[in-house]
């Protein structure tokens, strides 16, 4: 089964329009928006702060602790009840594990750093917004970092490999949705979720298209961190 | 207690340089999630960020209004707003922030819930207004309450398809009558402040919002510890009064 085009007109390999920014949220230790397409994802960081309940606290290391959420109405069809479901909390944990490895918190022992990330509007690539915007935020926070992490979906439909599927191109008969976050200086992954059938080699040729894009991003999280700290 | 606050008060001045009576410069946005909510917007006043979104679902009337539409407002404390806010179930700040809003909005007779009505006892139109500070520098109450008329506002029906919503299309605006605004009055010794900032609302000792159109009173919610006297509330409504005739130029 051939694919031939992508209906927005965008070639294979070719991200949506993006946008980001630091400091968006004043009260907040770091914070940063970052929209692609029409995906917007809003990231902020509380810490390192007093971690409870007091058993969680790890005398070795700060802990991170992150939270994903979609506002009510930022969902296609009908509202999404607000509060932690499944979905919301799996995300979590993996936005957790594909930033933890870009951070040191040797020295925030018994501390939390609390990561909250809010979609206000929805279109495909949430999780993956939402760690971009989590990295900038907490390279917005001063917190010590060894990498910087940026995030894309890739796929496959029919025989072409694409970055950043749309909702569209994710409902496609047979596509296979590959949620990636890549460490960009070591260039090692960080996140990894797929579903659909998938040959070992498409696999490997689509995280190469993965780190490309996540490169690219990266370009424009530096871009976005250096603008707020320009004198005017 | 902050006693730099309460002097500067005293003394007829305000961290920030504005007058008792002066809002911090106010922008609204319309259509802020666009793809995904059928109306939204985002408000700020000063640092101060909320941003709102409407849901619209079909569902059942209640008993006593069959043939009346549902409204159901929901404001979330969210955790990134502020370093004081906390994950869980809503606390009773949330709660109390939801419920003056719809109280604002329910009771001003801005929505002609009439209009709402598919079919009588059977169908009805559900608005779901959800209410998210992005920042909170103080007077939440103030911002919530324009965030929601402004996203009602900017909403339009989902087209109907058969007995479901399409939420691929929409038709007509909503059926909407004159909008109110609230005006929250704070109360530092013997002062009135509106549109207090965050260090300003911990020192109050009572606060009045209040919501109205042109110079009709539709919802009140005192706070605050200290006790009123007849006078001083209405000292409070007055000035809310010619606050709200100003905000309401800006949605």
């Amino acid at each position: 089964m051939a694919f031939a085009k992508r209906s927005d007109g965008r070639k294979f390999d070719e991200l949506r329009e993006m946008e980001a920014k630091v400091g968006v949220v004043k009260r907040a230790d770091g914070s940063a928006m970052f929209r692609i397409g029409k995906t917007i994802a809003y990231a902020v960081v509380y810490g390192p702060r007093q971690m409870y309940p007091a058993f969680l606290q790890d005398p070795e290391k700060g802990v991170l602790r992150c939270n994903y959420n979609m506002m009510a109405f930022s969902g296609s069809g009908e509202r999404v009840r607000p509060g932690p479901s499944r979905r919301s909390r799996e995300i979590s944990l993996v936005t957790e594990k594909a930033l933890m490895p870009a951070l040191d918190l040797s020295n925030y022992k018994n501390t939390v750093i609390d990561v909250f990330v809010e979609l206000i509007q929805t279109d495909s690539g949430t999780r993956c917004a939402g760690i971009t915007a989590a990295a900038m935020a907490l390279a917005d926070a001063g917190i010590p970092m060894k990498d910087m992490v940026a995030s894309i979906a890739v796929g496959k439909l029919g025989d072409k490999i694409l970055a950043d599927l749309t909702k569209e191109e994710e409902d496609y008969e047979n596509a296979v949705d590959i949620a990636t976050a890549f460490l960009i200086r070591e260039g090692k992954v960080t996140l990894l979720q797929m579903d659909g059938e998938l040959k070992k080699e498409d696999l490997i040729e689509a995280l190469k298209v993965a780190k490309k894009a996540c490169e690219q991003i990266n370009k424009l999280q530096v871009k976005a961190l250096k603008e707020k700290y320009k004198t005017k | 207690m902050n006693d730099y606050i309460i002097t500067l008060v005293q003394k007829g001045l305000r961290d920030d340089g504005r007058d008792f009576k002066e809002y911090r410069p106010i922008k609204i946005e319309y259509g802020v999630s666009a793809k995904s909510a059928e109306g939204s917007a985002r408000v700020k006043i000063g640092d101060t960020e909320v941003i709102a979104g409407v849901k619209m679902e079909i569902g059942e009337p209640f008993p006593d209004s069959p043939d009346e539409g549902v409204l159901i407002v929901n404001a979330e404390l969210i955790p990134m707003a502020s370093p004081e806010f906390e994950s869980g179930p809503p606390r009773i700040d949330s709660i109390e922030l939801s419920r003056v809003t719809d109280r604002c909005i329910r009771e001003s007779g801005f929505i002609d819930f009439g209009k709402l009505c598919i079919k009588k006892k059977e169908k009805v139109w559900i608005v779901f207004v959800d209410i998210y500070p992005i920042n909170d520098s103080g007077n939440l109450f103030d911002a919530a309450c324009l965030a929601a008329v402004a996203a009602l506002k900017d909403a339009k029906f989902p087209a109907l398809d058969g007995d479901k919503a399409d939420y691929t299309k929409h038709t007509k605006e909503l059926p909407l009558k004159k909008a109110p605004t609230s005006c929250t009055v704070i109360n530092i010794k013997d002062k009135f402040l509106v549109d207090p900032m965050t260090e300003e609302e911990k020192d109050a000792m009572a606060r009045l919002t209040v919501a109205s159109i042109g110079s009709t009173v539709c919802a009140l919610q005192k706070g605050g510890e200290k006790p009123l006297s007849i006078e001083d509330i209405d000292k409070m409504i007055s000035l809310a009064i010619e606050k709200n005739n100003e905000l309401v130029k800006l949605l």
